[in-house]
Parts: C-alpha cells; structure tokens; sequence
C-alpha cells in the first residue's frame, strides 16, 4: 500500500492544450510530478512553462485537458482552490505588500484568519518555520527594508505557512547572487526530505543539472523531450530547448577606444521609499567605441543609473557629462538631443506604445525631425516612407506598418525599439536587458547590432543579467550591487568567478594588486 | 458550454459601425417597454419624439441649437480625455465663460460695443481654460486625483455663478439675473433661431480634428494617453502635455458657455448650470474623442432633450419619461462599446 502511494504522482496534467488570441500557449501538454521530487520545466522565454503552471494554480483555466492532484481529477478555479489542495506558486514578480511585515504579508488573505488575528501565535508559527527550514527573516521587518532574497524567502514562507506542499517557483534563481541560489538549493533540499515536491520554471541550464531530479523542456508550447537530470548536459539541453545549435561568438572590430563620451561622476540617487540609496556614489567612463557592460542580480541599481544618464530619474547628487558637457538632471528630451539612446527594460511598459502601429512606433523620436514633419505637422507621406526603411533594414516581422505594435512578437517588438533607437542614435546608446526573453535568433541580432553601434564609434552601455552575454559582447564589465560599483574589470582579464564574487557584493578580490 | 470574453485579435471596422447600431436598436426596445408599462404606444411616443426634435424648422431649429453647446463640450472634454484626463469639470468651466462674458458686457464699459462680443468671448475662454488648469496643474504638479478637483470645482464655480446673479450683479429689476446684454453685442443669428456660434462650433472640429491626427502635438497627446511611461522615455513631457491639454479643454467648455450666454440668454441668470458639461463628457465618449463623430452624437442628444419635451406635451408623459429614455440609450451605447474590442467565443466542451 505504501509502496503504491509512491507510485501515484502528486500532480498530473493531461493533454492541457491553451490558446490565447493569435497564440497556442500550450499544445498538449503532459506532466507528471512525484513526491520528494523536483521537476524542472526549461523552455525559453515563451515557450509555454509559466501558462502551463498558471493554469495548475488556477490562474488560468485550460481549454481542454484534465489536472489530477494526488491521484484525484482536481477543479482549479483559483489560486485559493489550489491553496486547499496544496499547490502555491511563487511568481517571478513577488507579491507582497511593501509597506506591511514579514508577518503581516504572510497571513494576508488567509480566509481562516479571525477578524483580529493572534499576532503573538502567528509570529510563533512563522518562527518555528523559518528556524525548521533555515529561512531567516524578522517576522516584523517591513517588506521594503529585506533584500530580493530575503523577499522570496518571506514568498517561501508564505506558502508553507499555508500548508503548500507541492511549491511551484518561477525563475526563482534569476534575481539572486550564486551565494542565495545555492541557500534556495538546501532550503528546498530540506523540504523535500518532508516529502514535499517542487516544480522549477528555469531557462538556465546549470540550474537545472543543480536543482532538479527530473527535467522537462517545453519548445513553443510543446513538450520536446522529459528525462531525468543524471546523465543529460547542458549541451544537450541547450539544444533540446532551441532545436538548434547555438553560436557562441560574434564578429567584431578590434577594440580601440576613443575619447571619452559619457562621464558618470559621483552620482547618488535616493530612494524616498527605501533605507539605502538607489545608487550609492556611482562613477564610469565609457569612451567612444567601447561597449561597457553592467553585470549584477537585477534590483541592484542598474536600471536606475540608466534612468539618471537618461534624465527620468534624479540625481540627489553628483554630475553626469555627455561629451563633456554638464547633462545632470537635464530633461529626458535634453538628453535625446544630445544624441543617447535608450532600450529600456521591460519593452511592453516602456519601450513601445502597444496600441499605436508599428510605424508611429518607430517614428517615436525622428517626428520632431525633418525627415518625418514640416513645422509642427507630421507628413504622413514621409512617415511612412521612413517606417518602411527601418521594417526592411532591421527585418522586423510585421504584417504591414499599420498594424499595433502589440500584436508582435517579443522578438519583433524588441527589434522595433531597437531599429528605432540605433537610427536616432548620435553618439551614446543605453540598452538595459536588450535580449531578455527573446529567442536565439532575435538575440543574435540584439547583439551583433550593440557590436556594429561600438564599431562605428558609439559609445555603449549595455545591462545585462548574463554574464556570458556581457563576456560575449562587452570591452569592459561594471558590477553593481546595492547601488555601488564593485568594481570595473577587462573582459579578457576577468572570469565568471571573479564576477560572481563581486556580484555578491565582495570587493577586493583582484588577484594581483 | 462556456461563454468567455475575448479580447479581438484585431479591431473590427465593421463591428464598429454594427455594435452602435445594433445598441441603439435594443435601446429602443428597452424604452418601448417602459413606455408599454405606462400604458403609452410606444410607437406614437416615438414618433412623438421623432417629429418634436426636426419635426418642422423650428423645432429642427432648436435641436441644432441645443446641439451646439452640447457639441462644443464633448469637443473640450474630448481632449482632456485623450490623455486619460478625466476632466468632468466642464460644466464649471462653461458656468465660468458665462460668467466671463458677462463680466466684459456689464462693467467694460471702456470698450466699444461691438468690441464686447469678440472680447467677451475670449475673457469667457480664457476664465474656462485657467478653472481647467488648475486641476491640469495639481495633477501634473503633486499628482492630485483630477476626477475630485474637477468635480468639485464644478460646484464652486455654480455657487459662484448663483451669488452673482442673484445678488453682487443682480440687474436693478426683476428678482435674479444680471441686465441684459447690449442687443448689439448678442451672438447674430444665421438661419431663424440658430445663431453663429454654429459656424464657431464647426471650425473647432476642423481645428481639433487638424490638431489630434495631424500634428505633432496630438503624436504626443496620443502617446501620453495610451502608454504615459513609454512617452515618457521618448522624451515627451507629460506635465507640460497635462497642462496645455487642460488649457485647451478649459477654453473650449468656457467658450461654450459665454457663446451660449452671448445667442440665447443675454445674461448670467438663472438655468447657467444646463448640464451641458455633464453630457458633453457622454458625447465625448459615444464619439469615441472622433470631433467629427462628436457632430453627430451631439445632434442625437440635443433630439432626445427637445423630443422628450415635445413628448410631454403630445402624450401627457411625465418630463421625467423623457430622461428615462435617454438614459436608456445610453446604457447599451456604453454597455455595447466593450465588444468593439472584444468578443464573444463559446466553448463547447467543458474543460477539466
């Protein structure tokens, strides 16, 4: 009998098939999880994992297929239905409230909870847990005062206050330090030898071989392959998840560096919010024809030195220079004309205005220009002529110019902002996460155009969360974390290590002085 | 079977021409119902309406005036709305070109007569525009919730309005109202008892027409509205965008108002506060911020105002039947706009 319950999985979905307007999310789709396990779910970016496991935590509802948790045909309308089953998720995006504590987040929207909860006896409990788990947090710190890692830590503890046991983390890894990651590694370890099991949304290879019993890789909504960890590599996988070999290197001119174009110099930017300061004394050179990239786990920072060069955010103190003149706290539309590009973050919010065409989006800068108005009139004429150009020459995949932008892909949308950005370009671009969630073939042209803006002189700030892509592609890397500049290395005098150390907030460990 | 709501992959041109009509079609039904629950013909109560509203010139007549300040009201709040500025101020910033107007008429008396028109008009629109302003400014400034500020000031500007009629400025004779306008300074007539505030109210739609699709400005209004964060990054200023909107929205509903004071009441009385403002802000929305689309839709409310007068009379209907019918228009316009965007899907089979 014991052996049989062993043999049961503890969730299995069947044949779950999604649609979404103009998309197939998931295509028959099958998954088996079993207890004391962890399953990791690779695919890249849109491929189908988190549709999947937002419909097992009723997120999303199905459009056909069947959900069976332990042994038993389940009716996942909410995420309070999957609660009482058993099944809690932690979202890439935490959701917790940042001004409320530890404790306070954790029993947020418990439906059992009496009308003036026993603060004493939650505290306890919460107490209790993180000491059985190893998840130290102050069950009375306010949410806004904790590190991301501590953030998920507070996530976790949610979740099996609840009485979860089969935990569901999406990209858990992606905003922590390898020290944090390898603290995830033994609290989920610990959980795990109580018989609970876990599913791990990743894109990243290693995670996996180094978190997970058994590996499943989704491929545009499909299953293209399960089998256990032991014995696969991440050659295999890569491969399995692109469905092609992937090019590790990229053409470029030999790195030689003019003046200087963009000058940092001492700057601080205060978080009204927060204890510590956006960033913390923050200076950088970068010259012409010089690629700096900006490693560091993502929330430490380097969004807002971007925002401060580019005038959306400011600078409590400190100068920036452009060409040697004082840009500090000038308007973002300042800092346009003096020729900086930006690629921003998060494209969808940022970068594009989805309900415009894909040619008024890419007319976003030039329309104050004469290659697009006379006076204050916008040629429509003209427009569309210029939008044609930059379709063709940046090969964005689009039914015609008038269709919204948000019909695209991510790749095409993100190749939109770019096309408009490196044409408008007049010296400087910024690109923060140029090639998150885009797919081999869309990142290569991210890439190679960052190198071709180097090779012709531009100067280039490039943000990235992958150190192999800031090796690949940059002449110098900054690390940041907390707000502070760790320290500025050569690519070819660093290593992974190195900046995985300084990632994690460690200075002073050059090897020869 | 499951009926869900889903966004359309593309918007349907059709389906924005069908929706409307379709809408308007199950709001007639919805009135005959009720006109049926109080024992009226529904088709006599129609025709009633039909025939009050254009039934001869001068009832026509008196629809396309209504429509005017109607019209001039949907254009102003239309482009606040733009921006997702949710500008519902308009009938203060119209009681305020009223106010303006009147103001230039009785105490300017430095300025020629035929001077009074054109300048009261433009004090009327400029007291519209700075009323809007300031809440274009705390938004803009300290982010104060506009939908608050512009309401209230709404009723800051009535009261205002009251005091002044019906005392600071009260006319020697009669109890309320201020004196009468110079006859020469009232706003011409052009065809029986429609006056040229028409012609004013048409070249506002060219020029906003012109303004929103075809400069630079509305590029930028239009970017604000739909995506502010991604403007933003594009260099655009939202504060300033903000503010000029308001001004413009302002000075609009404030012209209404003072070109409404100058062609039919020549005087700041009682009955200022028509509520033009309040439906200007329907007309805006049923138009969808089109200022062609506003001409038409204002021409629809102004009949159903004036038909449901003539309703009172014809049928011996309560005044109160008319605004039920009109508010029962509305309701399916509004309701129906959502499947513009999205539609229908029935799935057959129950998933598990």
């Amino acid at each position: 009998m014991n052996q049989q319950t062993q043999q049961i999985p503890v969730v299995r979905m069947e044949h779950i098939t999604k649609h979404f307007p103009g998309v197939l999310a998931n295509d028959d789709v099958s998954l088996e999880l079993y207890p004391g396990q962890v399953l990791a779910l690779l695919g890249e970016n849109g491929a189908g994992k988190s549709t999947l496991m937002n419909m097992l935590v009723g997120l999303y509802r199905p459009d056909s297929g069947s959900i069976y948790i332990r042994g038993e045909l389940a009716d996942i309308h909410s995420p309070q239905d999957s609660m009482a089953l058993g099944v809690g998720m932690i979202h890439q995006e935490f959701m917790l409230v940042g001004n409320m504590t530890v404790a306070e987040n954790i029993v947020l929207g418990m439906r059992e909870l009496p009308f003036v909860p026993k603060i004493d006896q939650i505290r306890a409990k919460i107490t209790e847990l993180s000491k059985r788990y190893g998840l130290q947090v102050d069950p009375d710190a306010v949410i806004h005062d904790l590190s991301v890692g501590e953030q998920q830590r507070v996530e976790i503890l949610k979740l099996v206050y609840r009485g979860a046991d089969i935990l569901i983390l999406d990209e858990p890894t992606a905003v922590l330090t390898p020290g944090e990651s390898r603290d995830l590694n033994k609290i989920i370890k610990k959980m795990l030898s109580e018989g609970k099991s876990a599913i791990f949304i990743t894109h990243k290879m290693d995670e996996v071989i180094e978190f997970s019993h058994k590996v499943q890789v989704l491929r545009k909504g499909k299953t293209v392959n399960t089998c256990d960890t032991a014995g696969v590599t991440p050659q295999d996988l890569a491969n399995m998840m692109v469905g092609r070999d992937i090019l590790f290197s990229l053409d470029r001119c030999a790195y030689n560096p003019g003046g200087v174009k963009l000058k940092v110099d001492h700057v601080t930017v205060v978080n009204p919010l927060g204890s510590r300061p956006f960033l913390d004394d923050v200076s950088l050179e970068i010259h012409r024809g010089e690629i700096i990239g900006i490693a560091g786990v993502a929330g430490n920072g380097q969004t807002q030195l971007t925002e401060a060069i580019t005038g959306l955010l400011h600078c409590t103190s400190g100068k920036i220079f452009i060409d040697g003149k004082d840009m500090t706290n000038s308007t973002p539309l300042q800092v346009i004309r003096a020729g900086v590009s930006h690629i921003p973050a998060d494209r969808g919010a940022n970068g594009v205005v989805g309900d415009m065409s894909v040619g008024d989006n890419l007319a976003m800068k030039k329309y104050r220009t004469s290659e697009i108005s006379r006076g204050v009139v916008i040629k429509r004429s003209f427009l569309r002529a210029f939008a044609d150009k930059l379709i063709e020459a940046f090969v964005i995949k689009t039914p015609d110019q008038d269709t919204c932008v948000k019909f695209l892909s991510g790749g095409n949308i993100q190749k939109t902002i770019l096309a408009r950005e490196i044409d408008s370009c007049g010296g400087v671009l910024i690109a923060v996460y140029p090639s998150r969630g885009l797919d081999v073939g869309a990142t290569e042209a991210v890439r190679q155009n960052l190198i071709l803006q180097r090779d012709k002189g531009n100067a280039v700030l490039l943000v990235s969360e992958e150190l192999d892509e800031l090796q690949m592609v940059a002449d110098k890397i900054a690390v940041m974390f907390e707000g502070r500049i760790m320290g500025i290395r050569d690519v070819k005098e660093t290593n992974t290590e190195e900046l995985g150390m300084m990632m994690a907030g460690a200075t002073g460990v050059r090897r020869n002085a | 079977m499951r009926i869900v709501v889903e966004k359309r992959d593309n918007k349907s041109k059709s389906a924005a021409v069908l929706i409307p009509l379709a809408s308007f079609a199950i709001s007639l039904i919805l009135g005959a119902m009720v006109l049926l629950a109080s024992r009226s013909n529904p088709l006599q109560a129609y025709s009633a309406m039909l025939n009050g509203a254009f039934g001869n010139a001068r009832r026509f007549q008196y629809t396309i005036v209504e429509s005017i300040p109607l019209l001039m009201c949907g254009l102003g709040v239309g482009v606040a709305f733009r921006l997702k500025f949710w500008n519902i101020g308009a009938e203060g910033q119209y009681v305020w070109g009223a106010i303006g107007i009147t103001w230039v008429m009785q105490f300017w008396k430095f300025l020629p007569v035929p001077m009074l028109l054109p300048i009261g008009l433009l004090v009327g629109m400029t007291l519209g525009a700075v009323w809007a302003g300031v809440p274009g400014y705390l938004k803009a400034q300290w982010s104060v919730d506009e939908t608050l500020t512009t309401l209230m000031l709404n009723y800051v500007a009535i009261g205002l309005a009251e005091y002044l009629y019906i005392s600071a400025w009260k006319a020697p004779l009669g109890n309320m109202g201020t004196p009468e306008f110079p006859r020469e300074a009232w706003l011409p007539p052009v065809w029986g008892k429609i006056h040229s505030g028409l012609y004013i109210a048409l070249a506002f739609v060219v020029l906003l027409w012109f303004l929103l699709y075809k400069t630079r400005w509305g590029f930028e209004l239009n970017m604000i509205g739909k995506n502010p964060r991604a403007a933003r990054y594009q260099g655009v200023s939202i504060k300033r965008n903000i503010v000029l909107a308001m001004l413009l929205s302002g000075a609009i509903c404030g012209l209404a108002g003072s070109m409404n004071t100058a062609a039919i009441a020549h005087r700041l009385t009682k009955g200022v506060d028509g509520g033009y403002g309040f439906t200007g802000i329907i007309i805006a929305w049923m138009a969808g911020l089109n200022p062609f689309a506003s001409i038409l839709v204002a021409i629809v409310m102004a009949a159903l105002t004036t038909g449901a007068d003539a309703l009172q009379i014809a049928m011996k209907l309560p005044e109160s039947m008319g605004e039920v019918l009109q508010g029962l228009v509305l309701i399916p316009l509004l309701a129906g706009s959502i499947f513009v965007e999205h539609k229908l899907k029935v799935i057959k089979k129950e998933a598990v």
